[in-house]
């Protein structure tokens, strides 16, 4: 009678565990497509002959990325995230980083968040200038000469900052600092997902450095998946 | 001890003059049609004041010889006229070389700088800014569209800040990281700086010239050959000066046409 007892409140312990470890790693999904309408500009081919050994590493010329599309009018490199409803998490501990190779930044939107360390590596064999035109942020800009170890940087504030590099011109990248870990950056096909959030009202914002910002509500109620979609208004100039 | 001095002077002087006077150093290929008179101006600009530099190094050398061991009590001979005859001299023999280079070079330089171009010449617009030159050509249309220093936007090639939404004439402009030319063709570039101080320097095409922010300057040019030559920045303008270049390429009329078809559709 009394193992009976001890094992029933074993079993019960497990299931309240196995249902509250659940509620954290499961919850609910927003997911779905950022795509365009209208025609967006063309993309430019990006002229690198000043710096041969980056010129070298493309045998095609790169093409400029502020606007980069994918098929059925996806829109690539957008940042979706949870603007309003969920808490400020802690800054996870692991880096993100951020690449310059063939003078071009891996990735050119890169989501990372406040005080979460960002590793800035230079796979170059030429000097970068590694330059955050942050506002809202400390602005400061690093010389970076080839071989030298990464660096590594933090942002106190939520901000969406564009990055150049003051010897190339042409080099041009995007920070986005957020508050919590819930966010995407739309994927060549404009798809996102954001799991794990607990029931509740959330504000879900899309962010595109060319075409602006596009917000929706959207309230999770178990471990459901909603489906949002953002649809941006491209220019052709 | 004195005499010893006199001879090594001599060696100096002979020895630094050796490599000049036998053409050791050979000027850089000259691609341009004004360029022989630059070269004519530099080499006698090396004669004259090679000329001078031998002449006094060697005076110099005989006096060192002939004077460094007088003997004690020995009298010091005055050339007639003392000091102020010498004062004089001086200023003659320096200002007639400094007026003679003047007038000979006002030639060579008046005619790159100081003459307009042709009319048909093609204009090219060229833009120094950290640290990377930039050229426009009007396009099909010939015109250029205007400048708006706050629509400039790197990461998108409009390093111009054209305005084509708005502003028709710009959306046919070509803009370049080199400058294609055809060959045989008088090129005006109109120069303007972005930012700070730079300088446009083609060795080949023997020009150089300032970019100052705020003044619209302008050179004018004529590349005789194909090929692709390096254009620098001559003007210390910050921490990336020395990676501040961009290419010349002189194309035949036919590859040029090729070319600007080709940057056409890019636009």
């Amino acid at each position: 009678m009394r193992a009976k007892l001890v094992s029933m409140t074993a079993a019960a312990a497990l299931i309240f565990a196995a249902a509250l470890l659940h509620a954290r790693a499961g919850g609910g999904t927003v997911s779905g497509k950022v795509t365009y309408e209208g025609t967006p500009a063309k993309p430019k081919p990006i002229d690198m002959s000043k710096e041969p050994s980056c010129a070298k590493q493309h045998p095609t010329p790169v093409m400029t990325e502020t606007v980069v599309t994918g098929p059925n009018n996806s829109l690539e490199n957008v940042v979706v995230y949870i603007s309003a409803g969920a808490p400020d998490d802690a800054a996870p501990s692991q880096a993100a980083t951020f690449d310059q190779k063939g003078c071009q930044y891996i990735p050119h939107v890169l989501a990372f968040q406040v005080n979460q360390p960002l590793k800035v590596v230079n796979d170059d064999q030429t000097s970068h200038n590694i330059h955050p035109l942050a506002k809202i942020n400390h602005e400061w800009n690093k010389s970076q000469p080839p071989g030298t170890p990464p660096f590594s940087e933090k942002f106190g504030k939520s901000e969406f900052i564009p990055v150049k590099c003051n010897i190339h011109p042409w080099m041009h990248g995007n920070f986005a600092v957020l508050k919590n870990s819930h966010y995407a950056v739309s994927g060549g096909d404009g798809s996102f997902s954001l799991p794990n959030l607990p029931p509740g009202k959330y504000t879900v914002t899309a962010w595109h450095e060319s075409y602006g910002e596009q917000t929706q509500e959207v309230t999770i109620t178990g471990n459901e998946t909603k489906a949002v979609s953002f649809i941006f208004k491209a220019k052709p100039y | 001890m004195g005499k010893l001095f006199g001879v090594i002077l001599t060696i100096i002087a002979l020895v630094s003059a050796y490599p000049i006077v036998t053409h050791k150093y050979v000027q850089p290929e000259d691609i341009s049609t004004h360029g022989h008179a630059i070269d004519e101006q530099l080499s006698d600009t090396m004669a004259e004041s090679g000329f001078a530099f031998l002449g006094s190094q060697l005076l110099l050398a005989f006096f060192v010889w002939k004077f460094s061991e007088r003997k004690a009590g020995a009298k010091i001979s005055n050339i007639p006229g003392g000091a102020k005859l010498m004062v004089v001299a001086a200023f003659i023999l320096i200002g007639t070389e400094v007026l003679a280079l003047g007038v000979l070079g006002q030639k060579a330089w008046a005619n790159v700088y100081f003459t307009a171009p042709k009319p048909d010449a093609m204009q090219v617009q060229a833009q120094a800014g950290q640290f990377a030159f930039y050229f426009r050509y009007s396009g099909p249309d010939g015109k250029f569209g205007a400048i708006h220093p706050d629509k400039i936007d790197e990461g998108n090639q409009n390093f111009f800040g054209l305005d084509p939404a708005n502003d028709v004439e710009s959306r046919d402009d070509i803009v370049s990281g080199e400058l294609a030319i055809p060959v045989n063709r008088e090129i005006q570039l109109l120069m303007h700086a972005k930012d700070v101080g730079h300088s446009f320097y083609v060795r080949e095409l023997r020009i150089q010239q300032d970019f100052v922010p705020g003044l619209d300057l302008s050179v004018h040019f004529t590349a005789t050959k194909t090929g692709k030559y390096e254009i620098v920045c001559t003007q210390l303008c910050g921490l990336g000066h020395y990676n501040m270049k961009a290419y010349l390429n002189v194309l035949s009329q036919e590859d040029f046409e090729k070319w600007t078809k080709q940057k056409i559709s890019e636009q």
